[in-house]
């Protein structure tokens, strides 16, 4: 049987159930693929093992580069290319560069850290996601459980785990 | 099922469940638009028509066709761009700064104020384009481009220069934040979509909503996106109206070289956004039903807002008087006399009342509990607020140091033209926004509706 093709798919009814749903389920031995819900449930990481996003770092670096960028532009241009006498103020001078630098810094943080989000996560507007359960954007905590990676239990096995585990159902879901 | 506190009334009236909340939200996407909606579209594009007309006029004709004279070369276009982008900052501080304070009730109000922030900011930046006459040139003038004139760059030492950066971003960052939370609201609308069989509706909100599924570590991600934007954007609101406010207390001018003016300008921007925000969210609560959603609870902790804000605007103005004096400056004593008692009085006593006078009704219970009117007294704060930079920008420059320049200000149907324009527009986009776009962030309601990250978090503490 082939990985990320069949699945089992356990619906949750509330954000309680599908959080002592995980811990159930993962104590069981079963890997599970991934958790979908309409609205982001707090402690669902930690109990999903999910490691903490270093998005922050990447929104560090962005911000970074745009201080950077910021500070070189304003003193290379008014400094040296085309350097200006402004009311006998030097020409580079840095506190009224401090505006414009820390703008682009918050520019580039802000535009950097969500681009490096929407390419990690896979958001793109022109695919169709797969979809486990449509029921999963508006009121259902969704469990899919690859049945290939969990090859040694049954089919039967996993559905009876993920009920007990609190599943008011459990359905077959395959891709092509 | 809803969780209730027993120290706390709920958010959400009603006893909604997560799935009225994607029902009662995504209904006004999916039904046809009502006959209100029609007629208010018609009057705004009319307005937004005739307003278009005196704008080509202006650029046709050039900036003489406004009231503007030798003395008092800047007026109405300023005043505007100021009211404006001060209206524009309340949408980012609900979401920036209310999320940094873990203030649960911005949830319900954030999206359709942060709708606002950005047609605001759209709004005011047509008037410092449409004030360089010639805009097709506006982009060498006020980005640093390579040109032909040398390369003559932009004067990186002048606060207008710092103004274009600062609101430039500030428009971007808060267009990438308002987005960010409709990608998971979007969705809902798509997977709606596909249980109804609407297949236009759902391609076009699956584009929208860039593919979205909401997966665990998505989620994850998605929250410490969130909250870095956050704590971005804070400081960000903060320094978009100190550097507007710069414009003036940079310059020589007795009545604007002031250094209270950046804390003074900020708080008047959240004092008249705050009122942007009722006005808009009274009327648009009942057209779309909404009263669960945007309760008397959330109308009264704006208001309280209000009083705050408009207090210290309140101290701000008294402190200007005062400083006037006290610094025994001439100029600066004539400019505040000026303005209590020369050919302006008149928008100065506008000004004290609608701004000083009016928010403090708000103290009265009764008074920021009633629907009626907080949205009187909302309109007013405005009225007020454009009277401020009004008095402001006019009154500090009408009055030269020659007198043989003294003049008044007197604004043409141009002058006003434009301003409708502004209007025309914003109830435009807020009538589109608000027919084909989530009103309430239904991602974050539903996380309130049943407790939420607190029920969970007990559960981790014992």
């Amino acid at each position: 049987m082939d990985a990320d093709k069949n699945f089992l798919v356990g619906i949750f009814d509330d954000e309680d159930a599908v959080l002592s749903g995980i811990k159930d389920v993962r104590d069981s031995g079963i890997k599970i693929h991934e958790v979908y819900s309409p609205f982001p449930v707090h402690g669902i990481d930690d109990a999903l093992g999910i490691k903490k996003s270093r998005l922050p770092i990447a929104a560090f670096l962005f911000g970074l580069t745009g201080t950077t960028c910021a500070l070189t532009m304003q003193i290379w241009m008014l400094g040296y290319d085309w350097p200006m006498i402004i009311g006998g103020k030097n020409n580079a001078s840095l506190p009224p560069f401090i505006p414009v630098t820390f703008e682009m810094t918050v520019l580039f943080a802000a535009l950097g850290m969500v681009g490096t989000f929407m390419i990690v996560s896979g958001l793109k507007p022109y695919a169709w996601p797969r979809q486990f359960d449509l029921r999963s954007t508006e009121d259902k905590h969704v469990m899919a459980v690859d049945l290939a990676i969990n090859h040694g239990k049954s089919k039967e096995e996993i559905s009876r785990i993920l009920k007990s585990a609190g599943a008011s159902e459990v359905n077959e879901k395959s891709f092509e | 099922m809803q969780v209730t506190s027993a120290v706390r009334d709920p958010l959400v009236t009603g006893g909604k469940t997560v799935k009225d909340v994607s029902h009662d939200i995504s209904r006004q996407v999916e039904g046809s638009p009502t006959k209100l909606w029609w007629m208010a579209m018609a009057v705004s594009i009319a307005v937004m028509a005739y307003g278009f007309y005196c704008l080509c006029f202006l650029l046709w004709n050039g900036v003489g066709v406004w009231g503007l004279n030798k003395t008092v070369g800047w007026a109405w276009d300023i005043t505007n761009f100021v009211w404006w982008v001060g209206i524009g900052h309340a949408g980012t501080l609900i979401s920036a700064i209310l999320l940094l304070f873990r203030q649960k009730w911005r949830m319900s109000i954030n999206r359709a104020a942060e709708a606002m922030t950005i047609f605001a900011v759209i709004c005011a930046a047509t008037f410092p384009f449409a004030h360089m006459g010639r805009l097709w040139l506006g982009f060498y003038w006020v980005f640093p481009l390579p040109n032909t004139w040398g390369s003559l760059w932009a004067n990186f030492n002048s606060p207008l220069l710092w103004d274009v950066f600062a609101i430039s971003t500030y428009f971007t960052v808060s267009l990438v934040f308002w987005y960010l939370g409709l990608i998971p609201d979007f969705a809902v609308i798509r997977d709606r979509a596909v249980v109804q069989g609407n297949k236009i509706r759902a391609s076009v909100y699956n584009a929208l909503s860039f593919g979205w599924q909401g997966g665990a570590k998505t989620w994850s991600r998605y929250e410490s996106v969130a909250l870095i934007l956050a704590g971005l954007s804070t400081p960000l609101v903060l320094s978009v109206h100190t550097i507007v406010s710069m414009d003036f207390a940079t310059s020589i001018v007795p009545g604007w070289h002031t250094t209270i003016f950046p804390p003074y300008f900020v708080a008047g921007a959240i004092f008249s956004g705050f009122a942007m925000v009722l006005t808009l969210l009274l009327v648009t609560r009942v057209v779309f039903k909404l009263e669960d959603y945007i309760t008397i609870y959330h109308i009264e902790l704006m208001n309280i807002i209000i009083i705050v804000t408009g207090s210290i605007v309140g101290i701000a103005y008294i402190t200007e008087l005062f400083i006037s004096w006290y610094s025994g400056v001439e100029y600066e004593g004539y400019a505040f006399y000026n303005r209590v008692q020369g050919p302006y009085a008149w928008a100065y006593w506008s000004m004290m009342t609608c701004n000083v006078i009016s928010p403090q009704l708000f103290w009265i219970k009764k008074i920021r509990t009633s629907i009626a009117a907080t949205f009187v007294l909302s309109i007013i704060v405005n009225i007020g607020m454009w009277f401020e930079r009004f008095v402001i920008i006019v009154t500090s420059i009408h009055r030269d140091y020659v007198p043989s320049s003294w003049t008044m200000f007197h604004p043409t149907m141009y002058d006003v033209g434009e301003y409708l324009f502004t209007f025309g527009f914003f109830f435009t986009a807020f009538l589109l926004f608000a027919k084909f776009f989530p009103v309430i962030n239904m991602a974050e309601v539903k996380s309130i509706i049943k407790g939420g990250g607190e029920k969970t978090e007990n559960k981790e503490h014992h």
